[in-house]
């Protein structure tokens, strides 16, 4: 085995795998909030759609989008990988399970992550899917004619169930966010005792801002837009 | 003080194993392990196997005794071996379940009593200083200043027992590995080789089978010498540098 | 028989370097071809195991445990001692050694002791080296405190874990012979024979313990760092599996025990709660350096606290008496062991004990808290602090010093020593006596050899507190690795040695037949119940303190009781599993045997000197009172069962002059 793929397969090196991916997906996920906080402009969607439009034609972030998808995946395969493993380094599971020395999230972080999981899958299949492939109605904004998608974030949201599944998405992505984020500072090795603190504590302002910003969208919708 | 007490029987590792009822009169200055003893007389009493289990200096330090008891290893009460673990912290009438550390790396031999082989041969595989005998120089020839001291101190009290693998959902042997791999590198005597032995070190602790750690702090709360994963940071720090940022492979 | 302790000629000073130089050696080709059994994985035999691995010997560590690093030597916890002399203080390898000798009331060897000084500087470096975190000072060099029965401040420590330290330092220069192939580990094997094969030791039979099967090892030699003794008296603060087996079985194939009544009672104990306690804990002598002994000097007042009524902060100053500083004002709390228990007993069998059980005394360090509040304060630059600063700052201070001991005393006792003061009482806690052996630790049988806690060499009828680390390492790393060239070096043309020989299957079938009659007894009694009645008589009459009447009548009673075992003890299980109880049961049948032979050594001995106190022998102040005409020597004895014979060893003292010891 070389050293390469001899160190991204111990221990260490998957755990390094899943705390850089995780990073990358948090970086994105901000990303995207900033994205989608433009439904929330009062313009009938005009500049979403601008944005969506841009996002979706310039090269330079469709290239970075095949990179977001590789490493979703590989977050995913890898975090399956390793819980199977860690379940089989258990073998016969405690008849009392032991909740006070850890968080109920760093527990159930593949619980969580499966969720995501699904719900992504739906949620790419809604819009992502529909905006590359799909019959999204156009519309014109200066002379340029965009799909717009912001028609289809409307309706959406606008069904309750929708509304549901998204809100809870968001809190499972919370929570795993809540472990997730000083998890892989840890993994990288960057433990201090002055620094952590602050890392820790930016890691519970995330986990709780981003979700919740993104899931005001689906209420302001479902709330204020359609009533 | 009366405790029914539900004990994991299992002959060897081969049979089933099944949990066992007892009823045991104790009183609450003694310790768990005492408390154990008492079960056990009055089971030799009746020609009956008393429980199995391992213990040896009962002062907290050999590492020897082992026991999860209402899913935590070494009982309750924080950074306390189940020797140092008294009657005082439970109520009468209390139900107390006793299973043994559960780890595939740690295969039972009986009852409660697990092998822990796999920890030496991690230590084996690096966790020293290659120094013979005799080549020593003065002690004081190369000072070392108090705090990193004391930090090495604090990851080399680790005693061994095992209840970080025990306590972690991934059965991971990072704490126990990450201790010794961080006493070493932290002072100048065990810096010199401390390339190579991170990567021998890991490598063992993979091939023994353990789980990989997701980071959960459990083998911290739980850790009788109360041993931070700071450590586990620095031996992910070492273990980098060693294979990514130096020319060193094992 | 003969003993010849075989001591090098010449000047005191000059003996181990001389003989160092001179003596035989094994060439490393040769070493190769030989093979080394050493049982036992403390610090004397991990080291000892680890530096003939180094040397190219094949090396076989057996230890009982579930891994080598389990020993009880990892539980030792105040310090080392060694002469470095680095706090400028007067130290130097003469004064450690006339310590040691005068510590040990003079009933040790001289040149063993000397060479133990001058090997005690060699084990800080090679300790330092391997990465043993001892404490340091803020110039990043190391520290020191003081221990018992000296007057300089010589002892190295890593927190109140020192004996965890250096044995897990002992146990990764093992672990790195293991990897490289030069020692083969067998974990969870117990001696229980020893073999001899034309007189020499030539292997041992070990039960594999987790399958029962007994095991045949042969070897060249075989090493024995199998440690003390101390829980023939079932409570001590030794670990619940130390025992004397492996020791002992060696006894009967002819090895000689020297002074087995020299046990050392510890003076700062946690006292027994009640009649279910397992064990004794230690708190570290080094907490004498800080704290003050005292009992009330009212007997109302003692009472009170025993019933409950008081608490030791209820005793004003003026009726408490510290009667350590009171009896010895040179030395104050920090007398040695021997003394500072004799005068716990003393004080508690007047009536001034504080505990329910009435055994126990006060171990105070209110003092000291004020003391260091004041200090830290004034370096703080803190002025006129009120009362209840200078304590918070001064439990600061206690608590870095001392602060894991502190933590285990209240999870024991459920009591805060920071508020209280503590409740000690003296338990056993080490044993002086051990297998004799000459100044190369061979035993009478040639080919075995003793280190450590195991052997009688080094501490006389007192081990100094801090030696014991100081010795089992000083055996190991500087002592064996020579003095074993002198019996091997004559083994050279010896091929190895076959399992297959006669001597092993007879010693096989012995052991055998043994653990069978064990099972077969099926009586009513467990094991344990037997250790501790067997305890209870040797801590009654053969404990603190002695007399002719009671060990005449104690002897009588271990009898009895070894018969009573014998036919009534329940051993559950088979010999051929995994069978805790069977394991205990045969350790307590040597305890039987062996508590015996200390009863007929303390008979033997009358005189008082350190751990061996005869009431019939002491001066008028209740002092020991030595005889050093008639018994100025070792006593190794031959086991038999009816009549064990003596044999003496003279014991020569060319250099120091025997005083009465005194700490006035």
């Amino acid at each position: 085995m070389s050293w390469v793929s001899k160190f991204l397969t111990s221990s260490i090196g998957r755990k390094l795998l899943m705390s850089l991916t995780g990073l990358f997906l948090v970086v994105f996920l901000v990303v995207h909030l900033i994205g989608n906080l433009q439904l929330m402009v009062a313009d009938q969607g005009k500049a979403f759609n601008i944005y969506a439009e841009f996002m979706t034609t310039n090269p330079l972030i469709k290239t970075t989008s095949y990179g977001l998808y590789f490493f979703i995946l590989l977050h995913a395969v890898q975090g399956i990988i390793l819980w199977q493993k860690n379940r089989a380094a258990r073998g016969t599971r405690y008849a009392v399970p032991n909740k006070v020395s850890s968080t109920f999230a760093s527990r159930n972080m593949a619980w969580l992550g499966i969720i995501i999981f699904v719900f992504l899958v739906l949620h790419m299949g809604q819009f992502w899917f529909r905006m590359k492939m799909g019959d999204v109605p156009p519309v014109t904004y200066d002379g340029q004619t965009v799909k717009n998608l912001y028609a289809i974030v409307a309706e959406a949201f606008s069904q309750w169930w929708y509304v549901v599944i998204y809100v809870v998405s968001m809190i499972v992505i919370g929570f795993h966010l809540l472990h997730g984020f000083q998890s892989a500072f840890q993994t990288l090795g960057l433990n201090h005792r002055k620094y952590t603190p602050f890392i820790k504590g930016l890691g519970v302002i995330y986990s709780i801002i981003v979700p919740l910003a993104f899931a005001i969208i689906p209420l302001y919708f479902f709330f204020m837009i359609k009533s | 003080m009366k405790i029914t007490l539900k004990v994991w029987r299992q002959k060897n590792i081969q049979s089933k194993g099944q949990f066992e009822t007892y009823q045991v009169e104790a009183n609450e200055h003694m310790s768990f392990l005492e408390m154990m003893d008492v079960l056990n007389e009055s089971l030799i009493a009746e020609k009956k196997d008393p429980v199995s289990f391992e213990h040896d200096c009962r002062e907290g330090i050999c590492g020897t005794c082992n026991m999860v008891i209402n899913g935590q290893p070494h009982g309750p009460m924080k950074g306390t071996t189940v020797c140092q673990l008294h009657m005082r912290s439970f109520k009468d009438g209390d139900t107390i379940v006793v299973e043994p550390w559960r780890a595939k790396a740690f295969p039972l031999v009986k009852d409660l009593v697990v092998d822990r082989s796999a920890f030496d041969r991690i230590i084996q595989a690096g966790g020293y200083v290659s120094v013979n005998t005799g080549q020593a120089q003065d002690a004081n020839a190369i000072p070392i200043e108090k705090d990193t001291a004391s930090d090495a101190f604090d990851a080399a009290t680790c005693i061994g027992c095992g209840a970080c693998v025990a306590a972690c959902p991934n059965a991971s042997a990072m704490l126990f590995t990450s201790a010794k791999v961080s006493h070493l590198a932290q002072l100048p005597q065990g810096k010199v080789e401390s390339k190579k032995r991170v990567q021998a070190m890991v490598n063992q602790m993979d091939d023994e089978g353990f789980g990989m750690c997701s980071n959960v702090g459990a083998c911290e709360a739980e850790c009788p010498k109360e041993i931070s994963i700071e450590n586990i940071a620095l031996m992910n720090r070492e273990y980098f540098g060693s294979v990514v940022g130096s020319e060193t492979s094992v | 028989m003969e003993l010849k302790s075989n001591v090098p000629e010449g000047a005191l000073a000059e003996k181990w370097t001389k003989y160092r130089s001179t003596m035989n050696l094994v060439a490393p080709n040769n070493k190769r071809r030989i093979d080394i059994i050493v049982v036992g994985t403390g610090l004397a035999g991990a080291s000892a195991a680890a530096t003939l691995g180094e040397l190219g010997y094949n090396v076989k560590a057996f230890t009982f445990h579930d891994s080598p690093r389990r020993a009880h030597s990892i539980a030792a916890q105040g310090g080392i001692n060694a002469a470095k002399n680095y706090q400028n203080d007067g130290d130097s390898v003469y004064r450690l050694f006339y310590d040691t000798i005068k510590g040990g009331d003079y009933r040790s060897r001289e040149a063993n002791v000397h060479r133990l000084a001058e090997a005690s500087r060699n084990i800080i470096d090679q300790c330092v080296a391997q990465g043993v975190p001892f404490a340091r000072e803020y110039g990043g060099l190391l520290a020191n405190r003081s221990f018992g029965g000296v007057q300089v401040s010589r002892t190295f420590y890593a927190r109140g874990q020192t004996g965890q330290q250096l044995l897990l330092g002992a146990y990764q220069a093992l672990s790195r012979q293991i990897s490289l192939g030069n020692v083969e580990m067998y974990n969870r094997h117990e001696m229980l024979d020893l073999v001899k094969i034309d007189g020499k030791a030539r292997g041992i039979i070990a039960r594999n313990l987790l399958n029962g099967k007994l095991e045949r090892f042969a070897a060249h030699c075989v090493v024995l760092a199998t440690g003390g003794y101390g829980n023939v008296f079932y409570l001590s603060t030794n670990a619940m599996g130390s025992n004397v087996t492996a020791a002992w079985r060696a006894v009967r194939r002819g090895a000689l025990m020297a002074n087995p009544c020299f046990t050392q009672i510890h003076p700062t104990c946690i006292p027994v709660s009640g009649d279910y306690q397992s064990k004794l804990t230690l708190m570290s002598e080094s907490l004498r350096n800080d704290g003050r002994v005292w009992v009330p000097k009212k007997k109302e007042d003692a009472e009170a606290i025993r019933n409950g009524q008081k608490t030791g902060l209820d005793i004003a100053e003026d009726d408490r008496d510290y009667y350590l500083e009171r009896r010895y004002p040179a030395f104050g709390n920090l007398v040695p062991r021997d003394v500072a228990s004799r005068a716990a007993k003393i004080e508690c069998d007047k009536g001034h004990g504080v505990s329910p059980t009435g055994l126990a005394v006060f171990l105070d360090f209110a003092a000291a808290i004020e003391r260091y509040g004041k200090s830290r304060a004034h370096s703080l630059g803190l002025h006129n602090p009120n009362a209840a600063k200078i304590r918070e700052l001064g439990e600061k201070v206690v608590e870095e010093k001392y602060g894991n001991l502190f933590q285990m005393y209240e999870k024991i006792t459920g009591e805060n020593p920071y508020k209280m003061p503590m409740k000690i009482y003296p338990a056993v806690h080490y044993t002086m006596g051990g297998l004799w052996v000459d100044y190369n630790l061979e035993t009478n049988v040639p080919g075995l050899f003793a280190l450590g806690e195991a052997n009688f060499s080094d501490h006389g009828a007192n081990r100094l507190g801090a030696s014991a680390l100081m010795q089992g390492l000083a055996d190991g790393y500087f002592v064996i690795p020579y003095t074993i060239g002198q019996f091997l070096s004559k083994e050279i043309r010896t091929p190895s040695i076959s399992p297959d020989h006669e001597a092993f299957a007879t010693a096989e079938e012995h052991t055998r037949e043994q653990l069978q009659k064990l099972i077969n007894v099926k009586g009513n009694q467990s094991v344990e119940s037997f250790h501790r009645r067997l305890g209870k008589i040797i801590w009654d009459y053969c404990g603190m303190s002695r007399s002719a009447e009671g060990l005449t009548k104690a002897r009588q009673m271990v009898r009895e009781l070894r018969e009573e075992f014998w036919k009534d003890v329940f051993v559950p299980g088979d010999m051929d599993e995994f069978n805790p109880e069977l394991e205990k049961a045969a350790r307590v049948a040597d305890f039987m045997e062996l508590g015996e032979l200390m009863i007929i050594d303390a008979l033997d001995r009358n005189e008082s000197c350190g751990g061996h106190f005869r009431e019939e022998y002491q001066t008028p102040e209740g002092e020991a009172l030595r005889n050093d005409k008639d018994y100025t020597y070792v006593a190794a004895w031959e086991w038999d069962d009816n009549d064990p014979v003596l044999h003496k060893e003279e014991l020569q003292f060319d250099n120091v002059e025997l005083k009465t010891r005194s700490y006035k």
